[in-house]
């Protein structure tokens, strides 16, 4: 399993970069994760995020745009506008969690 | 007596009501399926439809008659469930009472979700096919189309047989090139995936296949609404697709009763246990097929393997025992890709679709993630088997979990 050094930490990625064990994340991590791919976090992200942490926690998988929009109450076209062209891929690589796997 | 309810009447429904029928002793067991109407469609013949390859005498037949002696079947519109009270409720009043329930569902294409679908270009310019009229009513315009742009849209995932708008695009291409169209019709195909498919190695074939045909394709497109004014396709990033014919899969979600009765998530399909399909959250209630949240396939033959192996775990759950089968999410799907040629895939949870022969090692007769016309043949005589053979119960000799003899490993890890 790949590792990356962000902020000083060593965290455990895969080939993408996204981050293999939540437990790894906090919020300082997610504020330099957000960097890296040139978002700067306002309240509206962290709501976004803290949906999609709490979610994974209880159900093990990452939401997809429509359950961050029926469930956690954040329109989608807010979400392009947080996380723009990418947003589910994004949210997950900023809140520490596995993309979420495209359906089959 | 004790009362199994089955929600459902399709694929999944019937197999596990004749299945079990057999199986659960008459003087202890009753079995009563409940449906909207008497209608059982063989929803893959709906592909052909546009191409005039079915008529619809050849895709439906009476439910009453597929399931067997011993079996109610009661024609009504189900209200809720009331899980509590194991009982369900249908629309005109009447309350069924249960000690095991299967929610056998599906899931339906609901184009009232995009904004923009069922407006004036509804079924003149904009066309589903997973809907036996609209599948024929797409037959029409695509008669009379001779030039433009013809775009093949995928709304979001997951979709009921979600090879079937590439398998619809492979058909259209060579339709048109047998009229000698196709250089006066431009192919687009729109997904909100990143590539034509979910797996990668089948992704990277079915991607090659639309390229190799001169299919445009979108990727990533996360449609927002349909200008039907302007005849365009509007993504939330701002992105246009323009189309002159443009066929949909509309969003699909589970059957609404089963969101009113809070057993659904965002999509009405219920969580279940993947591997034995009972609720999370009640202990004497299943969801099979498509009405589940899976995380595999939206197929009838992942609802076929799946009940052989939720027979056997019903009898045991049912009897007080615990469940010893395990579903690995097996789907083997047929992908038609025009001119009488077909690529068969099979995949599971954990093995994604990989080359090599099916059912028997070397030889086959048909072969994975290869066009061939065995594989044509061999989906156009599954209709027969369906009818004649899955939906009564028999035993087909093909095993319910996946199995890797004949497939070749990738040479390298994906």
């Amino acid at each position: 399993m790949p590792t990356t050094t962000i902020s000083d930490r060593t965290v455990h990625v895969d080939d993408e970069g996204f981050l293999t064990d939540p437990a790894e994340w906090d919020e300082p991590l997610a504020t330099a994760l957000a960097e890296q791919i040139g978002l700067h976090l306002t309240e509206e992200h962290w709501e976004a995020i803290h949906f999609l942490r709490q979610d994974h926690a209880q159900r093990g998988e990452t939401a997809t745009l429509r359950r961050i929009s029926v469930v956690g109450g954040i329109p989608t076209k807010s979400l392009f506008r947080l996380f723009p062209q990418k947003p589910a891929k994004k949210l997950a690589y900023v809140a520490g969690l596995p993309k979420p796997h495209g359906c089959v | 007596m004790r009362r199994l309810l089955i929600l459902g009447g399709g694929t999944a429904g019937t197999m596990i009501a004749n299945k079990l029928r057999r199986r659960l002793d008459r003087d202890d067991w009753s079995i009563t399926v409940v449906d909207r109407d008497d209608e059982h469609h063989y929803q893959p013949g709906y592909l052909f439809i546009p191409f005039g390859g079915y008529a619809p005498d050849d895709l439906v037949r009476s439910r009453r008659r597929l399931l067997a002696a011993g079996v109610r079947l009661l024609l009504a519109e189900v209200d809720r469930v009331r899980p509590a009270d194991n009982t369900v409720v249908l629309e005109d009043g009447r309350q069924i009472p249960y000690d095991f329930l299967v929610v056998a569902t599906g899931t339906a294409p609901h184009p009232e979700e995009t904004p923009g679908l069922l407006e004036a270009e509804w079924r003149r310019t904009i066309f589903d096919f997973y809907t036996l009229d609209g599948a024929l009513a797409l037959a029409d315009a695509l008669e009379s189309l001779d030039h433009g742009r013809l775009v093949v849209h995928i709304t979001e995932m997951p979709i009921k047989c979600p090879v079937a708008p590439l398998e619809f695009t492979f058909l259209a291409d060579a339709w048109l090139r047998q009229r000698g169209l196709r250089d006066r019709v431009e192919l687009v195909y729109v997904t909100p995936l990143d590539g034509a498919f979910t797996q990668p190695l089948a992704s990277a074939r079915l991607g090659a296949m639309l390229t190799d045909r001169k299919v445009l394709v979108e990727p990533d497109f996360i449609v927002e609404r349909v200008d039907s004014d302007r005849r365009v396709l509007v993504a939330y990033d701002d992105r246009e697709v323009p189309f002159d014919l443009l066929v949909t899969v509309p969003l699909n979600m589970g059957a609404a009763f089963v969101g009113r009765s809070g057993l659904g998530d965002e999509l009405n399909y219920v969580p279940v246990d993947k591997h034995t399909l009972l609720s999370l959250d009640h202990d004497n209630i299943f969801a099979v097929g498509d009405a589940n949240d899976i995380p595999t396939s939206k197929a009838g033959s992942v609802a076929h393997f799946a009940v052989e192996v939720f027979v056997d775990n019903f009898l045991e759950h049912s009897s007080g025992r615990p469940m010893t089968g395990a579903f690995d999410g097996h789907a083997n799907c047929f992908v038609e890709s025009g001119d009488d040629k077909a690529l068969l895939i099979d995949f599971n949870y954990d093995t994604q679709p990989l080359p090599g022969k099916y059912p028997l090692p070397l030889l086959g007769p048909l072969s994975l993630l290869e066009e061939t016309r065995a594989n044509h043949l061999g989906k156009l005589a599954f209709r027969h088997l369906y009818w004649h053979v899955l939906l009564p119960g028999l035993p087909l000799p093909l095993p319910a979990n996946m199995s890797l003899a004949g497939k070749k490993m990738p040479s390298e890890e994906t």
